[in-house]
């Protein structure tokens, strides 16, 4: 090589190439180029393709999984509201019909007390009724009976009062023995 | 090295443009075209290392690998040409930002230390003949033969007077300066700065073997070596970084819709 020559007296230019330099620069320029094109870049890029789709999927699957679990929510605070809806619906209802069923209650017992009372009342009509058309029997009998008596009585005196004094004396005979013993 | 052996000998010779073209290391191989297709057997054994078992959840060097990739794919490909054309490009940019990237840091490499970069055929050659035809070829097929030449030469909204001004400055730019610049750009920057630091370490080793009170001053010229080390390893990132983000922006400019 002349420049080789050239170099060692000192009269290169450096700012002139060398051809061969150019032709070597070239050929291993493009050899790493195809190199890289062939066999680098292709796995890199599938490496990233692959990653992207594996993030994007990750990212997709919490979207859906965030939506069901709003869809859910959604669903549950609906649900909720209609129980509370229902539930308050049944709360009136419920009063609603225990006002009915408490007035029914008082009118029924009170159509039942006044019965009783009634009842009652006709069972010491004829209690009365019945005591009155006895007591009248037995007053009639007890007249009848005292007048006798009151008749009777004077007639008897006599005799009643001599069979007292015969009672009298033969108790004394009873009493005055034992002692006398 | 001629240098070395010059800068032994009693007076100091500064390291030049001889010092970036070493004799071959056999035959007409040259230390660049060895590190060159060293690096390119680097970058594509690291890729397909990195590639053969792709995880979905990657692990430390998978890790890294992606790291590498993303760069080129999102914050370059992706910002420049759009998210809607950019997926073609991704190879070649990639490609770029790792072949640039590996030949400049040969640089700080130790035995090796020599960026591959600061030979301008090797960028001319990314630029001129991948970079250039690629965005050409994308935007007259995008726009065709006549539009694509109006797309690139005239700015929407200018008035005739500033676009006869314009048309050959844009013509000029887009289709003569632009691929000479973005190679131009990342030599200069190689070649600069593989000058600082072998001038600073020649000239270190230099005051620490002339003899005298001169060595003293040695470890300020090592010093200076060592900070400028870690200033070219950031040159160097960036540059790569840069090849790679204006190739994707000529790409986007022609590509685009409007201007």
């Amino acid at each position: 090589m002349n420049t080789l020559i050239l170099a060692q007296e000192e009269a290169i230019n450096p700012v002139l190439p060398h051809t061969s330099e150019i032709i070597l620069g070239l050929v291993s320029f493009l050899l790493l180029f195809f190199v890289i094109k062939k066999f680098v870049t292709p796995r890199f890029e599938t490496l990233y393709a692959e990653r992207a789709a594996k993030i994007e999927g990750g990212i997709e699957k919490a979207e859906q999984a965030q939506a069901q679990a709003q869809q859910a929510l959604d669903e549950y605070r609906a649900q909720l509201a209609e129980a509370r809806a229902e539930a308050a619906r049944i709360r009136d209802d419920a009063r609603i019909e225990g006002e009915q069923i408490i007035t029914e209650l008082r009118t029924k017992a009170q159509e039942e007390s006044a019965r009783i009372i009634a009842q009652g009342q006709t069972q010491l009509e004829t209690q009365r009724a019945q005591i009155v058309a006895e007591l009248r029997g037995e007053l009639g009998r007890l007249a009848i009976d005292l007048a006798d008596r009151v008749v009777g009585e004077s007639l008897e005196d006599e005799v009643r009062r001599r069979g007292t004094v015969d009672r009298f004396l033969s108790e004394l005979d009873g009493t005055s023995a034992p002692v006398a013993k | 090295m001629t240098t070395m052996v010059l800068a032994a000998g009693d007076e100091f010779v500064a390291p030049g443009v001889k010092d970036f073209f070493l004799p071959p290391i056999f035959g007409e191989v040259t230390k660049p075209m060895a590190l060159l297709v060293l690096s390119i057997i680097i970058i594509g054994a690291f890729f397909i290392a990195a590639t053969r078992n792709l995880k979905l959840v990657p692990g430390k060097f998978q890790f890294a690998a992606e790291s590498v990739y993303d760069l080129g794919r999102n914050s370059i490909a992706r910002e420049q040409i759009g998210a809607k054309d950019f997926k073609p490009f991704v190879p070649l940019i990639l490609t770029v930002f790792t072949f640039i990237l590996v030949n400049n840091l040969f640089g700080l490499i130790p035995i090796v230390q020599f960026p591959t970069m600061s030979h301008i055929g090797f960028p001319l050659a990314v630029s001129v003949l991948v970079i250039y035809p690629v965005y050409h070829f994308v935007g007259f097929k995008r726009h065709g033969f006549v539009g694509y030449l109006k797309h690139q030469t005239m700015p929407p909204g200018a008035p005739w007077y500033v676009l006869i001004l314009l048309i050959p400055i844009e013509f000029f730019q887009k289709f003569v300066l632009n691929p000479l610049t973005l190679a131009i750009r990342v030599f200069a920057a190689m070649f600069a700065g593989h000058l600082l630091l072998l001038v600073f370490t020649l000239a270190g080793e230099y005051l620490l073997f002339s003899g005298g009170i001169t060595v003293i001053v040695a470890p300020i010229a090592f010093a200076f070596a060592i900070a400028l080390t870690f200033l070219e390893a950031l040159i160097m990132v960036l540059q790569a970084y840069i090849f790679a983000l204006l190739s994707a922006n000529y790409i986007g400019a022609a590509l685009a819709e409007e201007h």
